[in-house]
């Protein structure tokens, strides 16, 4: 099945996932084995050794390719681990210009690991394209931002960076773990690396961790694969096999959890708790018209709001719910519910929070595929029980 | 026998407690209804426990579970956490009381009419139907002094005339395979009730989703859990819905008979059913277009799917059911039986196998697949003409297997 006959649905269930030609098993097996037996001494069959490649792990990484408009794709065992090997191209004294709502695990790696190695980092932001070109210095070797950044639901212009990248001759690699190649493949933009945490739509059901880097230049692709298996970060078979599963119904999942979030965000917009609400699909939102560009008219199920109290009167908000679930992650099948502040940009240094906008009012949803009615109730009891 | 008294998600228990309690979402319970609310460690998915047996911490606890004090796992093969909360979650969805789950569909129906027959009790079962079905009661049960009648499907005056006092149970699918022939459930109930007899519907092509079995009194439910409600064409299994009351017998018989699943096996099927709703809703608008798309083609014959105002169930179907499923079964205008295979030969996107209600679309030609044994005398008693291809429609995108399918008859 050739990417240019089906679409991204018809091809999240069938590239990937060809018949066993031993069996006729409409589902491939999983490859659990650590080792191949090879032909000859010296004489190396398709697959050696696991770390090196895996059956159940082509697998995923052929249906993702497909999925990201990709010249290949490499399963990690985290999103994390799959950020850390596009760091490891870097040499000390290189610098990354990332951006500055990215993930609080990605700042940490960049500052503390890539830091101690010798690397720079600078954040900038990344919503104003002037900003970035001005940042570029000449040891600048890498270009990282989300396509959806995280808690303000800011959203980068792809193709602007991505051309501002290619006229310094500087890598551009995008954490598109809230956008999803459902609604957002970043490399018809320009962009030379997308990266997921396959932990959170890709998987979507909660029960795996993994990371993903696609490419569509084959000899960074060789680059990546080489680190990758120095390094050994990738991911086990079963896992591979929970993700493959998982991308069949991505494309039905993401639409269907961003048609609720949409209805929540217009919702939440008329609580008289809650003093704004940060969402892509919302007219207001400062990067709603690049949001339309790149992704039609499904935003994802992300929604950032502010509410009107303190740390301890957020938390309690967040405590209160019964069908949003208290947790760190994201783009699964249960709703999910957090406080910046507090769990997933705990690790941001205190001025940094602040500088960013991370207050301790805010309010991180992921939207599950609960019914809308369901959600609704759940929040507007949860608010008001304790206002 | 064990249930679980430890509190349940408290928004879908409820949904457990008041199953007709239609305020809420179909998603909101196959997502959260039967699972813990807190589970161990805090995990947000149920863990698997692939413990084969469960462990008392003295002879006290032991004493305690014996009598009757205290409901706890005991041992793998009559109960397991994994089987307890997708069972709760299926009945849920089922909008019934309990669900029982077996290693595959058959094993369901075989541990249900083992539990209830006994040797002199007579089944009837309307005559389209599942082969095995049909196989198990008229070859097996029949040695065990069970005698199995056949009337024809929907014929409630037939049905209702070969029942006598030993009847005990009264058989049918809806719709059935592969003629997606649809029963009117309010007089099947209506004929079961009025003679004292319980009434069964296999509903594995329609799921709870699209039609409610329970709501019109039906006594027993049964899926085969391997199509629709698993759904990705990757695990086997089966599910018994009905009262707690009735099905008690039932459970404990699985318990010695032994048909139960791996725990890997229920958690493949429970984290399945968190799409459930979104991949039905697939799965009809693919049924429907591609039904309406097969009866406007010039090489296709006639079409069976009872969303189509020219099936014959058609009046039934709209009125009972809230989609009409994937499953579309036609017949290629003028063409034998190999001019027919050439047509599931060319198809690029559906692929050759049994089975249906997967996210994989799968096509067949049911005088190959499932009756080149049968004598041409009995394929025509069962209906099935050499020109008939079964299409079980996944969820790809509609114009993709439109268009594969448009190409596999132009050749």
């Amino acid at each position: 099945m050739t990417d240019r006959d089906y679409s991204f649905r018809t091809r999240a269930v069938h590239v990937g996932n060809e018949v066993d030609p031993a069996t006729g098993a409409v589902i491939p097996p999983l490859h659990f084995a650590s080792t191949f037996r090879q032909p000859g001494a010296g004489v190396w069959g398709q697959y050696d050794y696991s770390r090196s490649g895996n059956p159940t792990r082509t697998a995923l990484q052929n249906t993702l390719a497909s999925l990201e408009g990709a010249c290949g794709s490499l399963a990690f065992s985290t999103g994390m681990a799959a950020i850390h090997c596009v760091t490891m191209l870097l040499s000390p004294g290189d610098q990354i210009l990332a951006a500055s709502d990215i993930y609080g695990g990605a700042y940490r790696l960049f500052h503390k690991i890539c830091g101690s190695a010798g690397i720079g980092v600078t954040l900038v932001d990344f919503t104003k394209p002037d900003v970035v070109a001005a940042a570029i210095l000449p040891n600048t070797k890498l270009l990282w931002g989300e396509t959806i950044g995280n808690p303000q639901m800011s959203i980068v212009d792809l193709p602007a960076i991505a051309k501002i990248a290619r006229d310094a001759n500087v890598l551009f690699g995008v954490d598109n773990t809230f956008g999803t190649p459902a609604l957002l493949r970043p490399l018809e933009h320009g962009v030379d690396i997308v990266m997921h945490s396959a932990t959170k739509y890709l998987g979507g059901h909660s029960d795996c961790l993994g990371g993903t880097l696609a490419v569509s230049n084959p000899e960074l692709r060789d680059k990546l694969y080489y680190i990758q298996n120095a390094t050994g970060a990738v991911l086990d078979p079963m896992s591979c096999f929970l993700l493959s599963r998982g991308l069949k119904t991505l494309d039905i999942r993401v639409r269907a959890q961003s048609e609720t979030a949409m209805r929540l965000a217009k919702w939440l917009c008329d609580q008289p708790r809650v003093s704004r609400v940060l969402y892509p699909g919302l007219v207001d939102h400062p990067g709603h018209a690049i949001a339309s560009r790149l992704m039609g008219d499904h935003f994802g199920s992300m929604i950032t709001f502010e509410l009107l109290a303190d740390k301890a009167g957020t938390a309690a908000v967040c405590q209160s719910t019964k069908l949003f679930c208290l947790a760190v992650s994201l783009g699964a099948v249960e709703s999910l519910i957090e406080q910046p502040a507090t769990m997933s940009h705990a690790s941001y240094a205190a001025h940094d929070r602040e500088r960013f906008g991370i207050t301790d009012g805010l309010i991180r949803i992921s939207v599950g595929l609960e019914s809308f009615e369901d959600l609704r109730d759940d929040l507007a009891a949860a608010m008001d029980a304790t206002a | 026998m064990a249930t679980d008294t430890r509190p349940s998600n408290p928004v879908t228990s409820d949904i457990s407690r008041n199953h007709a309690d239609a305020n809420i979402g179909m998603s909101t319970r196959s997502v959260h209804a039967g699972e813990l609310r807190q589970k161990s460690e805090g995990a947000i998915s149920t863990p698997m426990y692939c413990a084969s047996t469960f462990t008392f911490e003295s002879t006290d606890s032991l004493l305690r579970f014996v009598e009757g004090e205290e409901e706890r796992e005991e041992y793998g093969r009559y109960g397991n956490p994994n089987e307890r909360s997708v069972e709760r979650k299926l009945a849920a969805i089922e909008g019934a009381e309990m669900g029982i789950v077996y290693s595959s569909g058959m094993a369901a129906i075989v541990g249900l009419l083992m539990s209830k027959l006994s040797s002199g009790d007579e089944i009837i079962f309307f005559d389209q139907c599942y082969h095995r079905s049909r196989e198990f009661c008229s070859k097996h049960l029949a040695r065990f002094g069970v005698t199995t009648h056949q009337v024809t499907t929907g014929d409630f005056d037939a049905m209702a005339a070969a029942i006598n006092d030993r009847t005990k149970m009264l058989v049918s699918e809806s719709p059935t395979n592969p003629h997606l022939t649809c029963i009117d459930l309010e007089k099947f109930v209506d004929v079961g009730k009025s003679h004292g007899v319980e009434t069964l519907i296999d509903a594995t092509l329609a799921t709870p989703y699209n039609l409610r079995p329970v709501e019109y009194g039906v006594d027993y439910v049964l899926h085969s859990a391997t199509k629709y409600l698993g759904g990705h064409n990757d695990l086997l299994a089966g599910v018994i819905c009905g009262t707690t009351e009735s099905l008690q017998s039932v459970r404990n018989l699985r318990g010695i008979l032994g048909s139960v699943n791996s725990p890997h096996n229920l958690y493949l099927l429970e984290r399945g059913l968190k799409t459930f709703e979104l991949r039905m809703q697939r799965h009809n608008e693919n049924g429907m277009r591609i039904a309406e798309f097969l009866h406007s083609h010039p090489r296709v014959d006639r079409v069976y799917y009872p969303g189509l105002a020219s099936h014959p169930s058609h009046s039934i179907a709209a009125a009972q059911m809230r989609g009409f499923g994937g499953l579309i079964t036609f017949t290629v205008r003028d063409a034998d039986w190999k001019q027919t295979s050439r047509v599931v030969d060319a198809t690029r996107i559906a692929r050759i196998a049994p089975s249906l209600g997967g996210v994989e679309t799968l096509i067949e030609q049911p005088l190959v697949m499932s009756y080149y044994h049968c004598t041409p005398e009995d394929r025509k008693r069962f209906g099935i003409e050499d020109n008939m291809i079964r299409l079980a429609c996944g969820i790809e995108n509609t114009d993709d297997l439109i268009a594969d399918l448009d190409q596999a008859l132009s050749q």
